[in-house]
């Protein structure tokens, strides 16, 4: 079935809710506002306020709240309405929801989805367009999702409420209006996947990058690599294409420094040092706040044009 | 008068003399090097934790903060399990992982031993949501300290309980001082119940040096979060006789005043009150001193006999390597 990226997060949600009594969605104007990016658009009608329910613009209440209700045997799905806000709510998800598991000796387990709107390209500012994901992807504790496909959307939030882990969904906000065939489901939350397979190079990317990276894969070649999930990475993945291309360059959406992006370079070089022709190289956004025009705003970001550049500087 | 029969008297009376005596011997270990890191403790809030552990269920949740020792125990945590954890030992009750700031027990419901200030009221919060959304009676106890009103956790989670009328007690335990730093010399509002009313939230004020009234003050707190009023906030007034933690040299408070609120101290007025009305006599009170010593002997013995968690199992418990 084709549709788009956000109606697909919506059937995943539709059914989370039908499926299992426990599962409820709390956060800011998820209810009668539908949510920011209409993702929940008509759950309170369907389901009632008391499985639908708005919060006050609490981030730290309500993610700590989530924490809570998963500790108290339910299956919260909280929506941050972007990740900027979820800043707000770093301590629980870090100090708390991160740490429990192993610091309790292996005694309590959080079950919590939290699910945000990450990424720029919608001239949303320096307050509303930054990409976080790898940062919390530092964090042992929490698995890192960042649905790039429709069928990711559609999928992937039933199999992070059946992780008894709390899971980070990244939804890009320049994604929502992507179309794609949902496929049958279930997806998996821990393989990287291949997009588009090429011989010249390998391009490693995830979230809103996809688009760009399969752009100029057609250009250069390129066997375009998803990673799906940032933590735990599934470096298996990526080594196996880098073997076979010998080349490699990461897109990430992250500032460049201590960036996923670092983390998988590093992490190509440890394991296939010696079968890489070239060193490997990153297209990251550049080292300012997002700003608000739009050729600024597209300068700021990896473009296509810019990976195709940076694979044909890989000589 | 003390409006209790004999028997729950006298253990009140245990109760908070397990909790010192614990703790006493805690810091004697300290001074050995057999418990490290930070070690905060209660000696002398002890009528708090005991009145109001007096007043939960077995099914009731608990929230507590890193200095948590004497609601453990009181939880019914086995003082071993607790002295183990201290000593970073396997057997201990939170795998040894967590030490004195980190106790936890699922079984219990105790949620811990969390050391972030103001951390646990949230996940209070989300507690008693889970159980009012499960149609489950109990009550999510949270104990915090005055330091935690500062927080924009506590404002937040006691909006949030309020404006959703969850079935939680919050427990502040104001002794005056956030680590160091005087409630007057970082709050414009110094009377936390009128913050709390702020919220629209009942609120209560206890002195947090008698058992009795700390009790009285926690059972009325309970039974109205029971009768599905909605939540409830108690300000124990309380003093900590010790120093913040192990480290800490006690620049900012004068010994007069520390000796003044000696005076007040929960266990010897309880027990005197005891006395005078012919319900305890000196040796009853040793004969009672005497069974928690050993209690507290055995969990020594116990944390020493434990063992060590194999380096190999460091990554335990972490699903997401």
């Amino acid at each position: 079935m084709t549709t788009t990226y956000r109606e697909a997060l919506r059937l995943g949600l539709r059914e989370a809710l039908e499926k299992d009594e426990r599962v409820f969605l709390m956060g800011e104007d998820v209810g009668r506002y539908g949510g920011t990016y209409a993702v929940s658009k008509g759950l309170l009608e369907e389901f009632g306020p008391q499985r639908v329910r708005d919060t006050p613009l609490s981030e730290l209440a309500f993610v700590g709240a989530g924490i809570g209700a998963a500790l108290g045997g339910m299956r919260p799905i909280v929506e941050v309405m972007t990740v900027n806000f979820s800043l707000l709510a770093l301590d629980q998800i870090v100090n708390c929801a991160a740490l429990l598991r192993h610091m309790s000796g292996g005694q309590f387990s959080v079950p919590l989805v939290l699910r945000m709107t990450t990424g720029a390209g919608r001239q949303l500012a320096a307050q509303h367009s930054h990409s976080f994901e790898g940062w919390y992807a530092h964090i042992p504790g929490i698995r890192i999702a960042t649905p790039a496909t429709v069928e990711d959307a559609r999928w992937m939030l039933a199999a992070a409420l059946a992780h008894p882990d709390p899971v980070l969904l990244f939804e890009h906000a320049q994604l929502f209006e992507a179309k794609g065939d949902c496929g049958p489901g279930p997806v998996d939350l821990a393989r990287a996947q291949v997009r588009r397979p090429g011989r010249a190079v390998t391009l490693v990317t995830y979230g809103g990058s996809l688009p760009k990276a399969l752009a100029a894969a057609e250009e250069v070649d390129g066997e375009v690599i998803d990673l799906r999930v940032l933590r735990p990475l599934d470096m298996d993945s990526v080594l196996a294409s880098v073997r076979k291309t010998r080349r490699a360059v990461v897109v990430d959406e992250g500032w460049r420094s201590g960036s996923l992006a670092a983390e998988v370079m590093a992490r190509i070089m440890e394991g296939a040092f010696y079968e890489l022709d070239a060193p490997v190289a990153r297209v990251c956004s550049e080292e300012v706040p997002m700003p608000y025009p739009k050729h600024l705003e597209d300068a700021a970001l990896p473009q296509a044009a810019k990976i195709v550049a940076a694979v044909r500087g890989l000589g | 008068m003390i409006p209790y029969p004999r028997e729950l008297s006298l253990r009140l009376l245990a109760d908070m003399l397990r909790i010192r005596r614990l703790e006493e011997k805690s810091a004697e270990l300290y001074g050995e090097g057999k418990i490290r890191g930070f070690l905060h403790l209660y000696i002398g809030e002890e009528a708090v934790a005991t009145g109001a552990m007096h007043a939960l269920a077995p099914e009731d949740n608990v929230v507590a903060t890193y200095r948590e020792h004497g609601h453990a125990l009181l939880r019914g945590v086995p003082m071993e399990r607790i002295m183990a954890e201290m000593y970073g030992k396997r057997e201990g009750c939170s795998r040894g992982r967590g030490g004195s700031m980190h106790l936890f027990d699922a079984a219990r419901r105790f949620y811990g031993g969390l050391a972030i200030v103001g951390g646990g009221l949230p996940l209070a919060a989300g507690l008693a949501l889970a159980s009012s959304l499960r149609k489950e009676s109990r009550v999510t106890a949270c104990f915090f300290g005055e330091g935690a009103v500062a927080e924009g956790a506590f404002h937040e989670s006691m909006n949030l309980a309020q404006l959703w009328r969850l079935p939680a007690a919050f427990f502040c335990e104001n002794n005056l001082y956030a680590m160091g730093t005087a409630l007057e010399r970082s709050q414009s509002q110094t009377d936390l119940c009128v913050k709390a009313a702020a919220f629209g939230m009942a609120a209560l004020k206890a002195d947090g040096m008698d058992v009795v009234a700390a009790h009285e003050a926690a059972k009325q707190a309970c039974e109205r979060v029971r009768s599905g009023a909605g939540p409830v906030f108690v300000e124990f007034q309380t003093y900590r006789f010790r120093a913040h933690s192990m480290f800490d040299p006690e620049l900012y408070r004068d010994k007069a005043e520390v000796e003044r609120w000696k005076a007040r101290g929960p266990i010897h007025n309880f027990s005197a009150r005891l006395k005078a009305q012919g319900e305890l006599t000196e040796e009853q009170f040793l004969e009672i001193d005497r069974g928690v010593m050993a209690e507290v002997e055995r969990a020594v013995a116990f944390a020493e006999a434990g063992s060590w968690e194999p380096v190999e199992e460091l990554a335990r418990d972490v699903t997401t390597p």
